[in-house]
């Protein structure tokens, strides 16, 4: 493999890895404040992207898209957690998986409903749809080049959000001791939506970025999920800075493999079953990155106490 | 005393409900019924095991599909090498296939329960959402390997044309399938029933409400729980088998994230740790899919509500709303 | 909410005017489709374009029972117990993915029910495994490939690179591709069953030195690998067959699929009158266009009442004996079956156009004249 090949693919793996943190920073950090298991997190990306074509399709701006989807994504965090999360914190994490899991069927069903059952269109907007060349004088989808940049962003944001904002210091209270702050006048049920919507809104902007490039349908999240759970639980749950780590890992670990692995076999096995084992592998790598980590180190990487 | 007794009434009902059913189906000319009911008690079995673990043991696996799905490949490979009259392998010793359900049995069992030794060993190691999420890692990993391995039809999966055989017994004819499925089912429900009234019961109770005191009498809270998932997982195994042998087909999807999920929904529906927690919750869960799967493409939504219901309103599942709640003992 | 569990075929007034033929009996035929989920878009086409045809033949003894398996293979299995068991219909279709045709076909063949497969088309069925009461209106499932495969030498391609998701059906494609294609190989990739980033495989395309890409990627795979390959700056000619591209999925994929050849047994621009007709009543009747699916729904349903005039369907062996004459008009013109129950047919290469605002395909020449599967010669069947 050539030195630019190598670097075009730690890139990838890298904007993979952003992608994912989009995902797994609102997962972590629900999971953080409150305690609580959301696997209907991949609805509410599901939401996004539908919201983001929908309005794409009406209006023409991808952008207007884009607003959309963070406002119903959150909108439909806040009236979740209002009917049915908030009545899950004291509850043990089996209630947790159950009602998440039946709030995904009721999603994806209710979104068929309302769409239809065949894909929907979402492009990205001119500008970002071709390639540019970067140093070295190879390609690479701007779009990618885009996500990456805003991934960064986001993150950054996060931090600011959590060390330097009111909002910031009740949240990291709030994973401290619940109570001290119940008693210091915080409202811990209004925190509680905040954290919610704010983890909602970021994963439906994941999906309306992820369903430019990808396909809009049912059930488009459920891949995704199972991906951020294994990058959070990588990470140390609860912890944005573990969620970045623990993307940037999987996605970089996941991209290598997948390039890598079906050459090494071909060393001492003919093609087609090269081909075949290394695919093998390569799709169960990320599940054996993460038992590995967990063996050794059974809180995740950046393990929430310290 | 009186809400045990409502339990204990409510589970005699059901078990004599589920051994004359046969009669009641054939009498109404509907042997799909028979099927159907095979389903459940199958269904059972496989969340019998799930709740020894996560009832009794407090270990919430979500990758008991894991167990489920060896034990129907265990039935699947078994049966195709004995369909084709190729041995499974012929180094260091030969290994013909089978079509004998007893020794597909004890291989099923065997199989899943060495899965549940390594993945325990490894698993128990965390505990709280990191269990949850390994054990979900383990369930993946032999899903896409089974998807991708093609020996063994990959995501095609196997088909058996001929159900296996019973020695005395006419498997084909569903009643007496049925009550192959029946009698182990109750067999599991027995164990599960003894597990938890033994001292190895007490003391994986205590290992799920204070692993400090357990840990305090000697006891290695460990080596309790280590035990009660594999008892768990060969009982899923076993309920795999089954499960595969009825369908005459095996595929990845035993192995996929949406079967723990289910096996747990049924766990849950019921209710956790209840005895006929399991049994009831294929009951609802294989009723419901049977009503609503004919009469709108919508179904799962309406599932989605129906559960959504019984975790937010109905905690202890459908024999809490039934019978009241559960003796703490 | 609509009722799916049993639709009656068209009217009673309709069908005495018209008058049956003396062999009428009327049948009952149970439907296993896809219609939840992500996959539910084929299930769709192909309920609507079967229930168009029954709805057109205008019968009152024929009752057609539809059932959603959600992609679920043990679903599928319990669903097909119930309908022969307790529903007692006498032809089993609609199944879309072969692993659910392998979960049921075998089982159901063997109790003696026919089988009519509008879509999925496993080589096992099509091999050894052949039966007589087994019959695929729409292609085995190596068909589109070898046809793109043929396409690549009259096209002049010497170094394609060939991807695919890891799974059976995935390398079937590519054995399938290969059997006709005689150039090199720039590489070989198979992907991972469901992925949806495919930025590692375009650099590796980028790279061999390729002058050519086929790919098989169905579903929301195929979409999302077009859009990517469209954004990265690779430019070299890309294949495909028809499952990327047809009606249901190419408003998804946009303007990144313009260009693209791809290989079908069916184009909505095949000009016959049988297909003519049918395009313009399903436009008229689901105010949308057809993909490849809904043809292959409404050829099997026109197939099978082509036998129903012929043959009672209770005598199994005579009804499948009407049935493999074939005598029906098909929508894609000539059709006929094989040794193996599989069609015999002429496959096209098209080409993803615009007619105005909409996306869809223009035939652009023959891949392959009466072209028969590979499998059909370990088929006892005559």
């Amino acid at each position: 493999m050539s030195t630019t090949l190598l670097f075009e693919q730690l890139l990838n793996g890298l904007q993979y890895g952003v992608t994912l943190f989009l995902m797994a920073a609102g997962l972590t950090l629900v999971f953080g404040v409150m305690g609580l298991i959301n696997l209907a997190h991949g609805s509410l990306y599901m939401i996004g992207a539908f919201a983001c074509a929908a309005v794409a399709a009406a209006t023409g701006s991808f952008w207007l898209g884009l607003v959309a989807s963070i406002v119903a994504a959150g909108f439909a965090g806040v009236l979740i957690e209002m009917f049915v999360i908030r009545r899950l914190y004291d509850r043990d994490h089996l209630d947790q998986v159950l009602a998440t899991f039946a709030l995904i069927l009721i999603l994806s069903e209710g979104c068929r409903m309302v769409f239809g059952s065949f894909p929907l269109y979402l492009d990205a907007p001119g500008f970002l749809a071709g390639p540019v060349t970067l140093f070295g004088g190879f390609q690479y989808s701007a779009y990618r080049l885009a996500i990456i940049l805003v991934g960064g962003l986001v993150a950054l944001g996060l931090y600011l959000l959590i060390t330097k904002t009111r909002l910031g210091i009740r949240i990291r209270a709030g994973e401290a001791d619940r109570e001290m702050i119940a008693a210091l006048g915080v409202n811990i049920a209004t925190l509680y939506t905040i954290v919610f919507a704010i983890g909602a809104a970021l994963a439906g902007f994941a999906g309306a970025m992820m369903g430019a490039i990808q396909s809009v349908q049912v059930g488009m999240g459920e891949p995704v999920l199972i991906l951020a759970f294994v990058v959070i639980v990588i990470g140390g749950i609860g912890s944005i800075k573990g969620a970045l780590i623990g993307s940037i890992l999987v996605g970089v670990v996941d991209t290598l493999g997948r390039v890598t692995l079906p050459g090494f076999f071909n060393l001492f096995m003919d093609t087609a079953a090269a081909n075949s084992v290394g695919a093998a592998l390569s799709s169960m790598s990320i599940y054996v990155l993460m038992a590995v980590i967990l063996i050794f180190k059974p809180e995740g990487l950046v393990s929430n106490n310290a | 005393m009186p809400n045990l007794s409502r339990e204990t009434f409510l589970n005699i009902i059901i078990s004599l409900g589920l051994l004359v059913f046969p009669f009641i189906a054939t009498a109404m000319d509907e042997p799909f019924y028979i099927t159907l009911a095979t389903r459940v008690a199958i269904l059972s079995l496989a969340a019998v095991g799930l709740n020894l673990a996560l009832g009794t043991g407090g270990l919430v696996s979500f990758g008991h599909a894991a167990f489920f799905g060896i034990g129907g490949y265990a039935m699947g490979i078994l049966a195709s090498h004995a369909q084709t009259y190729t041995p499974i392998f012929t180094w260091p010793f030969v290994i013909e296939g089978t079509n004998q359900m007893l020794i597909i049995w004890l291989v099923a069992i065997v199989m899943s329960g060495i899965a549940a030794l390594f993945i325990g060993l490894l698993s128990l190691r965390t505990s709280g959402v990191y269990f949850i999420m390994i054990t979900l890692a383990f369930a993946q990993m032999i899903y896409y390997f089974m998807i991708s391995w093609p020996t063994y039809g990959g995501e095609d999966g196997l088909s058996i044309y001929v159900r296996n055989q019973f020695p005395g017994v006419n498997t084909l004819d569903p009643s007496s399938f049925f009550y192959i499925c029946l009698a182990l089912m109750f067999a599991g429900l027995g164990l599960s029933a003894m597990i938890k009234n033994s001292r190895f019961g007490a003391a994986l109770q205590a290992a799920r409400q204070n692993e400090e005191r357990l840990a305090a009498t000697g006891i290695r809270p460990f080596n309790i729980k280590l035990t009660a998932f594999v008892i768990s997982g060969m009982i899923t195994g076993l309920a795999g088998a089954l499960m595969a042998d009825l369908n005459r087909f095996v595929s990845p999807t035993m192995l996929s994230w949406h079967m723990s999920g289910e096996i747990m929904v049924l766990v849950i529906l019921g209710g956790v740790g209840r005895l006929y927690g399991p049994v009831v919750g294929a009951l609802i869960f294989i009723i419901f899919e049977f009503i609503f799967g004919g009469m709108t493409e919508f179904w799962q939504f309406y599932l989605g509500l129906v559960l959504l219901g019984v975790v937010l309103f109905a905690r202890g599942g459908a024999i809490g709303l039934l019978a009241g709640k559960a003796r703490h003992d | 909410m609509k009722t799916l569990k049993t639709i009656m075929a068209s009217a009673v007034a309709m069908s005495l005017a018209l008058g049956g033929s003396a062999m009428a009996e009327g049948a009952k035929i149970g439907m296993i489709t896809t219609l939840s989920g992500g996959g539910a878009g084929l299930g769709v086409d192909v309920r609507d374009g079967f229930m168009l045809a029954i709805e057109q033949a205008g019968r009152d003894d024929v009752e057609v029972v539809i059932e959603d398996d959600a992609q679920k293979p043990e679903l599928a299995v319990q669903i097909a117990d119930k309908m022969i068991q307790s529903e007692k219909v006498d032809i089993l279709t609609g199944i879309i993915w072969s692993n659910l045709a392998m979960a049921v076909v075998p089982s159901a063949v063997a109790q003696g029910k026919i089988y009519v497969s509008p879509n999925a088309g496993p080589s096992a069925l099509a091999g050894k495994g052949c039966n007589a009461n087994y019959f695929n209106v729409a292609w085995q499932n190596d068909n589109l490939h070898e046809a793109m495969g043929a396409y690549a030498n009259v096209a002049e391609y010497t170094n394609t690179f060939i991807l695919a998701p890891n799974y059976p059906a995935g390398q079937d494609a590519l054995n399938g591709f290969k059997r006709e294609y005689r150039g090199q190989l720039a590489g070989e990739v198979f992907t991972k069953l469901g992925a949806t980033d495919y930025a590692a495989e375009i650099a590796q395309i980028r790279d061999s030195g390729a002058d050519s890409v086929f790919f098989f990627l169905p579903g929301g795979m195929g979409i999302a690998f077009m859009k990517q390959y469209a954004a990265s700056g690779v430019d070299l000619p890309v294949m495909g067959p028809a499952f990327s591209f047809d009606q249901g999925i190419l408003g998804a994929v946009g303007d990144a699929a313009l260009g693209v050849r791809n290989s079908s047994q069916w184009s909505k621009d095949i000009d016959n009158e049988t297909n003519n007709a049918f395009v313009a009543s399903f436009q008229e009747k689901y105010d949308r266009l057809p993909s490849l699916y809904a043809s292959q729904g409404f050829d099997a349903a026109n197939l099978i009442l082509s036998a129903l005039d012929k043959a009672d369907v209770k005598d199994t062996e005579a009804f499948s004996a009407a049935l493999k004459e074939a005598d029906f008009k098909s929508t894609r013109g000539d059709f006929k079956f094989g040794n193996n129950n599989h069609p015999i047919q002429d496959i096209y290469v098209r080409e993803v156009v615009k007619e105005g605002d909409v996306l869809t395909n223009k035939i652009l020449g023959l891949a392959l004249t009466d072209h028969q599967d590979a499998y059909a010669v370990d088929c006892p069947l005559q």
